[in-house]
This record gives structure tokens, sequence and C-alpha cells, in this order.
């Protein structure tokens, strides 16, 4: 099937078989590698990316979702040299180990951090929880959580 | 001291084989210089004055051959190079190099000798020296064992001092000055007169020199990088989404590919039908492999539909169907004499000891655990009439080229392995099947490049697990004292047939990771005995973090808990009581401070458990906190004192400690690789997790620098977090859990 959508604010048009994840239309198709696979069953959390501006589980999106979809991955958040304000706190934490969930936690807690500008503890595990770090990478996950709360104007 | 400096002229020998031009130590072989691989193709103004580092006009290249899985071993390695070169490690590009016997690690077989690491007499000290000569001679270049600070600090410090002396040598030669009158600072030679000269323009005049090794490395007092807080030089691009790993590489006219193997690893196919793979839109072709089937396809999600579409009927395994069996089996090897492996420790008069006091007898069991990296694995590869590339996430470089040799029937200088970014690999990068599976299908396909992508349930499935193991454990106490301790361990041998898989040839003898962990701890116990039996190989396995530690560090620690227990002595304190290595107790002493330690219980229904372990040489305590709620255990707080001998990078450091930590508990708490007919009842992350946010207790760590050796720190985090938590449950509980993991019989919240 066609569609037409939008990736970090480019138009693109892809033809694929309709049930193809949103995840390998990114990473295959439109070669955007930062989306991770590493489920493909919504467990793990690697392939968040923002779909209309929430947080969802790549993996779980089908192409025939996508129609006039507004989609934004971690390419579309900040680059190396001008990062997102949530990126430059996880870069001073020095969260990564492995970096492969990285993506996904980051666009995860950006969405959090759009809908609790001051997140509570249990807010941070609520949203957090979903994503997986095998490396567990977790108490600089939060500790830069909680950075990028206050460079943002937050608490 | 002279001890000390004996052994690091030896190492620093070893070290700059490819500069010096030779070695005198030992035989014919060992004395060959090993070439420097960076010479070869090197043009006119270009140097490459040590096998790991390579300098043009344009720049500089180091070479850090050890593979970097998360552990930050990218960034330690060039730093240890930066430290010496006297330049900014983020200037200079980084690559793994091509895998080569230049780049042998000395000390990942070191560990293997039958003296505990805290014994530092000269005949331990020389047997761990010998070990990196069959490490050179087998060509032994893996990434493993918490080595690779070990095998590379000296090493890469010493080539990039050798670098350094060798261009102030050009930069004398050239302006008529004496080279111990030159400076060096941040990638340039100083003259004395303040002029900078770039070692980008020296490198012409290096190359055509000996290079200068009378040279001393600069004390730790001196150090402008190693020992402060850095930052990993891949942290924005893993921050960012830019950092490539296997997985995401692309090459024109790639075919995309994934397999489908009998979960019953060893046993094969009695039936295939393809239709319906072959049928499914994307895919290509269907392609029966050895013991396995692959399914080429234009996406890899066409693949993976495809792979789920073929209609397979398994041969059994050639091991029991089930984990009741299993368990049956490890529990008939344990203390039958007819399955003793080997016993490193036997102390005092165990049995004799064992009529007095009082005792108790307990039984323990550890399951078969995935590795499960985030990153399934993965592996591009091309093979033509006259080359072969592989690309892939490895940590057995070596092993793979000669594999591709093999089976493509091409000279090894004709393959070329290309090392790639990890995402994780916990040991599993330590196998290849995944590439000989590659290697098959580009050999059927000659010309056309494969990408093969595991799925997460082919990944979780087919990985060569963490053994199950059970143990025995038995001893006495008289005056509130320790008095005797027995441990017995039953596991299927671990090492052979991982070194089978990777080399076509078993190792024989005792396989000393039944035992690692336990046998080699630091205690004076009056009657101290380990034995090691030898269970019939089941399931095929392999080295998981922390290799025999994982599941030793847990059976020891217990049963010393519920004997100080049994004694009515302080956990802590008694630990402390019976140990003999200075280093070690000076960590115990100092995970007790960071607790503030009062004893096991701190409240109603909230108690602290205390686990030691030493390995790799790395001595680590951790004291773990938790409360029973009426929902489950809550984690609330862990402690960790830990000595590495020298700690390079802070930062890292603690990464590396608190992720082994909650690695370790994660996988106590709720993970286990269970089978049924013949195959693991687990294959995602729904079933096997570890841990998640909302679980993870706040981590204070203490890192100490007593140690008289430079250790790794990527595993020896790992052993002691299990038998931690397991003792603190008892603490706020009463209830003792000798089987992971540990919500068989506990909820946690
Ligand atoms: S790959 Fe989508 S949640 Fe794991
Ligand atoms: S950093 Fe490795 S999985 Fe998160």
């Amino acid at each position: 099937m066609q569609a037409s959508f939008t990736v970090n604010g480019t138009p693109r048009q892809i033809d694929v078989p309709e049930d193809m994840p949103l995840l390998w239309i990114l990473r295959e198709e439109l070669g955007l590698t930062g989306t991770k696979y590493g489920c493909g069953v919504a467990q793990c959390g690697a392939c968040t990316v923002h779909l209309n501006g929430e947080a969802v589980r790549s993996c779980q999106v089908r192409a025939s979702d996508l129609e006039g979809a507004e989609v934004t991955t971690i390419e579309g958040i900040g680059t190396p040299e001008n990062p997102h304000p949530v990126q430059a706190a996880w870069i001073e934490t020095q969260v990564a180990q492995c970096g492969y969930c990285q993506s996904g936690q980051i666009m995860q807690a950006i969405a959090l951090l759009q809908e609790f500008p001051v997140p509570t503890d249990q807010e941070i595990n609520d949203a957090m929880s979903g994503n997986l770090c095998r490396c567990a990478s977790y108490p600089r996950i939060r500790t830069a959580i909680h950075l990028a709360t206050s460079r943002m104007g937050g608490r | 001291m002279g001890k000390l400096r004996t052994l690091t002229r030896r190492t620093f020998l070893i070290g700059s084989a490819a500069i010096a031009g030779g070695v005198a130590f030992g035989a014919y072989m060992v004395m060959r210089p090993i070439r420097n691989p960076l010479l070869d193709g090197l043009a006119e103004g270009e140097a490459a004055i040590t096998s790991y580092i390579k300098i043009t006009p344009e720049g500089i290249t180091l070479i850090t051959p050890r593979a970097d899985m998360g552990q930050g071993a990218y960034s330690i390695q060039a730093l240890l190079i930066a430290e010496e070169l006297d330049i900014d490690p983020a200037t200079a590009t980084i690559t793994p190099g091509a895998p080569g016997p230049a780049y042998y690690n000395a000390a990942v077989l070191a560990e293997g000798t039958p003296f505990p690491a805290y014994d530092t007499s000269t005949l331990a000290e020389t047997v761990r020296d010998f070990m990196s000569v069959p490490a050179k001679l087998f060509e032994v270049q893996l990434t493993g064992g918490s080595s690779t600070v070990p095998d590379s600090y000296t090493k890469l410090r010493t080539a990039g001092a050798v670098a350094r002396e060798t261009l102030k040598e050009a930069a004398a030669r050239r302006h008529g000055l004496q080279r111990a009158d030159l400076n060096t600072e941040d990638g340039h030679v100083i003259l004395p007169d303040g002029a900078r000269i770039p070692y980008t323009e020296l490198a012409g005049d290096a190359a055509k020199l000996e290079p200068v090794t009378d040279l001393e490395l600069r004390p730790a007092g001196r150090w402008k990088r190693l020992g402060h807080p850095q930052k990993r030089l891949d942290m924005v691009a893993k921050c960012t989404g830019t950092e490539t790993y296997g997985i995401d590489l692309k090459v024109d006219g790639m075919v995309h590919a994934t397999v489908r193997a009998n979960p019953g690893i060893g046993g094969g196919i009695e039936r295939l039908d393809s239709a319906a793979a072959e049928a499914t839109e994307g895919v290509m072709m269907v392609l029966p492999i050895t013991s396995a089937v692959a399914v080429i396809a234009r996406n890899t999600w066409s693949a993976f539909q495809g792979a789920n579409a073929l209609d397979i009927t398994w041969g059994p395994a050639p091991f029991p169907a089930d984990s009741a069996r299993m368990f049956e089996v490890l529990e008939e090897a344990l203390g039958n004499e007819d399955a003793f492996d080997h016993c490193q420790r036997d102390v005092g008069d165990v049995d004799a000891a064992l009529q007095d006091g009082t005792g108790l007898t307990a039984t323990y069991r550890v399951p078969y655990l995935a590795h499960a990296p985030m990153e399934p694995m993965n592996a591009l590869v091309t093979v033509t009439e006259t080359y072969c590339d592989i690309w892939t996430g490895t940590q057995i470089p070596l092993f793979i080229r000669n594999r591709a040799a093999e089976m493509t029937g091409l000279p090894a200088d004709r393959i070329h392995v290309h090392v790639q970014k990890m995402g994780g690999s916990f040991g599993h990068r330590l196998e290849m099947t995944h590439v000989e599976q590659a290697l098959e299908i580009a050999i059927a396909l000659r010309g056309t490049p494969v990408k093969l992508v595991w799925s997460r349930e082919e990944d979780m499935t087919h990985d060569y697990p963490r053994p199950a193991a059970v143990a025995r454990g038995r001893g006495r106490v008289q005056d509130g004292k320790v008095e005797s301790f027995d441990l017995a361990v039953a596991q299927s041998r671990m090492t052979s047939g991982w070194f089978t898989r990777l080399a076509g040839m078993g190792i024989p003898g005792p396989d000393a990771t039944i035992t690692t962990g336990s046998w080699d701890q630091p205690y004076a116990i009056p009657n101290y005995r380990v034995t090691g039996y030898r269970a019939p190989d089941m399931v095929p396995v392999s080295s998981w973090r922390s290799v025999g530690a994982s599941s030793n560090g847990f059976f020891h620690d217990c049963l010393l808990d519920e004997l100080i227990h049994e004694a009515g002595a302080d956990p802590l304190a008694e630990r402390i009581r019976l140990c003999l290595d200075d280093t070690s107790r000076k960590v115990l002493e100092a995970v007790g401070e960071l607790a503030q330690w009062t004893g096991p219980h701190v409240g109603y229904r909230h108690g602290r458990g205390v686990g030691f372990c030493m390995s790799f040489g790395v001595p680590c305590a951790q004291i773990v906190e938790v409360t029973e709620t009426p929902d489950g255990i809550r984690l609330d707080r862990v402690f960790v004192a830990v000595d590495v001998g020298q700690v390079l990078d802070p930062v890292n450091l603690e990464a590396q400690v608190t992720g082994g930590v909650l690695f370790g508990l994660g996988h106590a708490m709720n993970c286990e690789l269970t089978y049924a007919d013949h195959a693991p009842e687990q294959s995602n992350f729904d079933s096997y997790t570890g841990l998640r946010l909302y679980q993870v207790p706040e981590i204070k760590v203490k890192a100490l620098s007593n140690g008289p050796r430079i250790r790794g720190i990527g595993e020896p985090a790992v052993p002691p977090a299990a038998p931690a938590l397991a003792n603190a449950i008892f603490a706020a509980t009463g209830q003792r859990i000798r089987e992971l993991p540990l919500n068989r019989h506990v909820d946690f919240v």
C-alpha cells in the first residue's frame, strides 16, 4: 500500500505491505537507523518514536496507520552539534553504556517532560518502566531526567 | 618492589614485541617478533611507530583492539594511549583495527591459573605471566574476562610513550637538539624556544627511526587524563541516535536474511515445508543451511514474516527434554565420585570437623540464563571468489577470521573482519553461530552481500546460556564462629564446549569455571573445602557476564551467610574476621562504613544482607537493604565497595559497578530459561526481563585503590548482588531462599 506522512518534518511517501511496522519502515525504507529493534512486541521500548506528538512503540504502528501522520524520531529532535536539552542532559550525565536502548529512552523521556514538566519519581517510574536497559543505566536515566527538568525551566 | 619491577619489565617486553623487534622469553615461537600490521600500506610521510598508533599528515589514528560492548573499552583504550602520547583522544580517529596476532590478549588466560587472585606469591605471579605465552601462540585476540584494562594498561601506555619519544627524537634530529630538552603537549612536540611542531608533520621523519624504547611510564601522580573523570568518546553519538551498530549497516545490493534453527540446539530438521514462507510478500528465497533454515528477503521484516511462516518439525535435541530432568542430572552428579572434576581448596580436615559443633546442610540451585543483549545477533557478510568481508559486533574477531577461511577456502589474509560497535553482549558475542550462518548464506549467494539479523526470539532461544548449576553446602559452627565450610558444586562443562565451537577442539582436563567464584575466596576458615563435579553435557552453554562466579558467588556467599547466622555472629563482622586478604578486608570494612552498618535488622520487616565475592581479582562487597511490603519485597538501597587496584575513569567505573549490581539483582529476581520439549520456554522480554526502572534502588558506590594489580570492572560487581539480596530477604522476612530466580518464592514490587 501507499502512504504519505511526514518524518521529522519532511514529507515521505512509501509503498510497502500494509502491516509493515513503522520501525522497519524507518530503519530499512527511510534509512533512519537511530530507532532500534529490540523485541518487536512492545516489551522493550528501544523503538520508541513520537507519532502525532505521543510516544509510541514503532514496532506496533503499521503502515496502514500512517497516512497523514507526523512522526518524529531521535534524528529529528537534535544533532551531535545541537542536541535537544534532554539529549544534552543525557550526555552530561554520561548515561549510555552500550547505548542501544538510549534513543528509545530519550524519546520516552521527552514525551514524559512534555506532559509533566516537573515529574515526580512516581511519574518517571510510570512513564519509563516500559523502556528496558539491559546494561541497567537506570540510575543515570533518572538523574538525567531531573537535570533536563531544571534545564528546561522546570524545578 | 624487586618483584614488581621484574613483572613490569616482562609485561613491557611482551607489550612492545612489535616495536622492539623481539623478546627474550621462552621458546622460539614466542621470541619471534609479531609483525606490526600497520606497516602494510603506509605511504611516504606516514608512520606506524607501534601497532597501536598510526600517524599521517592528515591525523592520528589509535587502534583499540578490544571490543566495546558498552563497558567503555573503546574510550579507556584510547585514553591509555593518549595519556602517554599527549594528545586529546577526542581529536584522534579510533578504530578497532583489523584483527591480527599483534593484538593478542595476555591477561585473559591469567585468571585460569590454579591460584586465587589474592595469591601474589612468586609462583602464582610467574604462572600468570606465563599464560601470556599460549595467548600469543594461539592468537587469542578476544575481549572478555574483564581483561581489557589489565591487558592494555601497560601495553597501550607503552605504545603511547614509545610513539611520543620517537616523535621527539625526530624533532630533535631535525633541529639539532637533544631529545631530553624537548616536551610534548596536545599532539605537538615543544622545542626549548617554545616552537610547536605537530606530530603529523613529524610522522615521515619518525618512520625512518628505530623506535625509542628506553623510557619510563609516567607514575599515576603525574597523569593528566587517567584517574580523572572522563567523558566517554562515544557518548554524544549514543545519545543522538548517530552511533552505528552492526544491525544498522547497509551496503549496495545487500539482501536481508534471518534464520530459524532448532531451539533444541543440536537436534536436526525432520521435515520442512517452506511453501507459505516462499509465498510471503518480500521473501526472495528459502535456503536450508546446516541445522537451520534461512529466509532471504527484501527487508528484515519480510524475512521475519517468512520465517514465521515456515512449517518445520524439529528433531529431538541431544539433551534432556525439560528442566526437571536437567536438574535431576545435575543432582546425580553432585557428590558423585565418578563425576569428580576438581578440588582446588581443601584446608584442614573437613570430614572430621563436620562431626563437631552445630551444623547445617543446604542445597542451592541456579537456572540457565540468556545473555539477551539489547541488540540481537547480526552479521553482514560478502563472499566473492577472491575475498570475504564480515561486519559484525564480536569479541572474537580472529576466531571468526579463521572459521571464515575454512568455510570459504580463501586464505586468511583475504578475510576482513570489521568489528562493529555492539548493543551489549554480556558474553553472547563470544560465540559465532550467527556469523557462520551468514557465511553459509553468503557462500550460496556468492557476490551478494547478506545481512543476517536474528529476531529477539531467535536470539533468546539460540543463545548458549549460562549453565544451570546445583550445590550442596555443609558446615559447622562453634563458639560463635564459622569453623568448617564444605561446598560441592555440580555443573556441565562450559569452557570445553565453547572452545570446541570456536576452534574445533575441546579443552582437556578439569573445568575451573565449575567452582570459579567459590574455591578462590579470601577466607581463612579452619576447615574449608570446595569441590567441583562435572555433570554430563546438556544444553550447550557459554560464558555469561562474570562466568563461573555468577553462580558460585551465590552458592558460596549464601552458605557462608547461613553459617554465620547459625553461629549467632554478625554477617559483616564475621566475614571481616575470617578474611585473610588485606585488600578484601578493606573492601568489607568500607561497605560497612558506607552503609553505616549496625546489623542485619534495621526495622520491622526491613533488613539488610551482605554479599561478597572476589572475581577477576576484584573484591566487591555489597549491602542490599529491602522492605517486605504487603505486595512484596521492595529494594530500598544498595551499598557497594570495590577495589580495582587503580581507577582509570571514576565516571565509567561507577556506571559499570551500578550496571553490574542491577544486572545481578534483576536476573536474581526474575530471570531463568526453563525448558520444555527440548526448547527454552522464554523467548522475549515479556518473560525474561531483568530489572525495570521502577524497581531500581538507590545505589552508593565506593571505589578503593589498595589492590596490588590493576583490574577490569565490567564483571566483578555482578556476583555479590544475588547473595546480598537473598541474605537481605532473610534478614527482613526470616525466609531463606536457596534458589534463583527469587521470584519463584517471593514477589517483588
Ligand atoms: S522493539 Fe518495539 S518495544 Fe521492543
Ligand atoms: S545502554 Fe545498553 S541497553 Fe541501555
